[in-house]
């Protein structure tokens, strides 16, 4: 490597060091403590009377000092406490598996059939893929929403036969759908990169030696495109695991996910960063420990799109 | 001789291009058979088509008398040697090798035995536990048909399978592929496009053109007899002129009358004559001779490349060097003078075979 290579990935190791690095520190030191409020004489304050007594302070005209003090305690609690919301964050992974294996299921075979397309047809079919994405993810969900509605358009028109009206919005089977809905094509693509470098000889060759189309599919096929179900689920269930949005959206809030509970400590009425930076630890964790699962199943050294 | 594939009036068109134009062919037991051409003459096409990855338009295909047109690749007694190898990336060398046995739920210990066998015949003991990705193009080769041998097949069908090798080691390999037929007592269909390599190993040279087929016969018939202009300067490098028969062994062209051994032509018929490049004599320019100027001289090795510049161009070649500038005779014996029938695939009197040379003829 030359002096001038060195140097050209510093823009971003300082990028990475500034918006990945430090917030992740962050999300530690906030995970592992909490935050203690005293008042001037020393007497530990709970959050109602500490901002009773920033309350009377202010109506005082604020003479003499801001009367409460802050301090940071190492403490385990936080992570502790994440343990009551473990039936949200099983949910989570339950309804992101469910979408995940789906968005397979549905990708798996679409993209082995993009794949053996003529070239010019794969462009096409790949942009039809894209397309969804190039517009706003809220809005798409928002458009499932009015589509999914007790007097949404799915609903009416099944009235026009007779059938119906069918609870759709604010059940899991929603939240669910708007994952596959907005993250197949994140299965799809890896999927196919790895799929077009399958050479169709390597495929001739499996019929050849005695292969019929299932041996072919489960001997040679599959094998060769792990590396891109590995990404592919990664990709999938990853973000659906975190989302927050499509399960606010679809999910009618009676449907939280691990993700509406972090948004609801930072956001919300119970402004609590301590534990929500606790809950993003231990899904992080979690996720972290999911990527190296499906890392394996590509271990062996088959060229992949890492991502 | 048995016939073991029998091929009838078979056609094939790609996107309304007539890749394979009503060919026929036997291919009999135990025969070593080269498929050779230019690319784009249907070769390879009629390859896949006794594989079974192609289905013909039209016509029938017979394995040992019954007909297989219908019959899916892996139903068939047939392997193939594909072009760039095609092996498994995903399995090692023993893997690879072991596929088919595998599939069809062989013990374990046949396998390993087979496998075996196989390794010593490709000599790639040792090899066993090597990802294929690392090994060399001659290696990768060596395991492509252990892998197509496996199964016994009656006969092995082989795309052009040393065309990514070097010069060397595809002699070497060339030696080696017959041997393995002859050891293995089994068909070997062979595609190429290198006419060397074809002579080389073959029992019989199917030569093709444009979808069709040229002519059939052992290296030396092709050799020596070529049927029209295009076989000739397919296999070795050839002069063709055009010429008019005057009469039964006597034949006018590049503005003499010679006399020649062929007869059965009308009187007056245009021919193509076709004449050896080392079949002919330069000696100094008399009457009696084609004389010219010489243009550039190659040396070759074994012989000089002399290109003569006559009323046609001429490529001689001879142990004698010459000096560009020389003024020759271009001296012929009867029997040196091919006659050939004009074949309608090239009769503007040029053709193009995309690997060969483009010549022109008059």
């Amino acid at each position: 490597m030359n002096r001038r290579s060195r140097y050209s990935a510093f823009p971003y190791l300082l990028w990475m060091s500034v918006f990945i690095i430090v917030p992740l520190i962050l999300i530690l030191v906030f995970a592992f403590t909490t935050t203690v409020k005293f008042d001037n004489t020393g007497n530990r304050l709970t959050n109602d009377q500490a901002a009773e007594l920033i309350a009377d302070w202010e109506a005082s005209g604020k003479a003499g000092d801001f009367p409460v003090k802050e301090k940071f305690y190492f403490t385990f609690d936080n992570i502790i406490q994440v343990g009551n919301y473990s039936s949200t964050l099983i949910n989570s992974v339950i309804l992101a598996s469910i979408a995940t294996v789906i968005c397979l299921f549905l990708g798996y075979p679409f993209a082995y059939m993009v794949s053996r397309m003529r070239v010019s047809r794969q462009k096409i079919m790949i942009m039809f893929i894209m397309l969804p994405m190039w517009m706003n993810f809220l809005l798409r969900t928002y458009a499932w929403m009015t589509l999914l509605e007790k007097n949404g358009w799915i609903n009416r028109f099944l009235e026009l036969f007779g059938i119906g009206p069918f609870e759709m919005i604010n059940t899991q089977g929603a939240v669910v759908l708007g994952m596959i809905y907005n993250f197949l094509p994140y299965m799809i693509l890896p999927l196919y990169s790895v799929m077009t470098k399958i050479d169709d000889h390597t495929i001739e060759a499996a019929y050849d030696l005695g292969a019929n189309r299932v041996k072919a599919l489960t001997k040679v096929i599959l094998p060769l495109s792990m590396p891109g179900i590995a990404s592919g689920i990664t990709m999938v269930f990853v973000p659906a695991v975190s989302t927050f949005i499509i399960s606010k959206l679809l999910g009618g809030g009676t449907n939280m996910l691990i993700g509406d509970l972090i948004e609801l400590q930072f956001l919300g009425n119970t402004y609590n960063p301590h534990l929500g930076s606790a809950i993003s630890l231990v899904l992080l964790v979690f996720v972290l420990l999911c990527i190296s699962v499906t890392n394996q199943l590509d271990s062996d050294k088959t060229e992949g799109v890492l991502l | 001789m048995d016939k073991i594939i029998e091929i009838k009036g078979i056609s094939k068109e790609f996107n309304g291009e007539q890749v394979l134009d009503n060919i026929s062919l036997d291919i009999h037991d135990k025969e070593f058979v080269t498929l050779l051409g230019p690319s784009g003459c249907g070769k390879t096409t009629t390859l896949r088509i006794i594989g079974g990855f192609v289905t013909p338009d039209s016509g029938d295909l017979f394995f040992n008398g019954k007909r297989i047109n219908d019959l899916p690749p892996y139903k068939r007694n047939v392997n193939t040697v594909f072009q760039k190898y095609a092996l498994f990336p995903h399995l090692n060398v023993y893997e690879n090798i072991a596929f088919a046995l595998r599939l069809s739920k062989t013990p374990e210990k046949k396998i390993n035995m087979r496998v075996n066998e196989m390794l010593e015949l490709v000599d790639l003991v040792g090899f066993e536990r090597r990802s294929v990705n690392y090994l060399s193009g001659g290696q990768q080769q060596r395991v492509a048909i252990a892998r197509a041998l496996i199964n016994q097949p009656k006969v092995l069908l082989l795309d052009e399978p040393l065309g990514a090798l070097d010069l060397k080691l595809r002699k070497e390999m060339q030696t080696e592929l017959k041997k393995i037929q002859q050891h293995m007592e089994i068909t070997f269909i062979y595609v190429t496009h290198d006419q060397e390599e074809a002579l080389t190993m073959s029992d019989t040279v199917v030569v093709m053109n444009r979808g069709t087929i040229q002519q059939v016969g052992t290296p030396q018939d092709i050799y020596n007899e070529p049927v029209n202009a295009f076989v000739a300067d397919f296999i070795g490098e050839s002069n063709i002129l055009g010429g008019i028969m005057h009469r039964d062994r006597l034949v006018e062209f590049a503005g003499n009358i010679f006399e020649c051994v062929d007869r059965g032509f009308a009187p007056m018929e245009p021919v193509d004559v076709v004449i050896r490049p080392e079949d002919i004599v330069l000696t100094e320019p008399t009457a009696d001779t084609i004389n010219g100027v010489v243009e550039s001289v190659t040396f070759k090795g074994v012989h000089y490349e002399i290109i003569v510049q006559a009323s046609d161009t001429w490529i001689v070649h001879s142990t004698k060097a010459r000096e560009p500038g020389d003024i020759v005779g271009i001296t012929l014996s009867p029997s040196d003078i091919h006659i050939m029938k004009k074949s309608s695939a090239f009769s503007q009197g040029s053709f193009i075979t995309d690997e060969t040379e483009v010549r022109n003829i008059e």
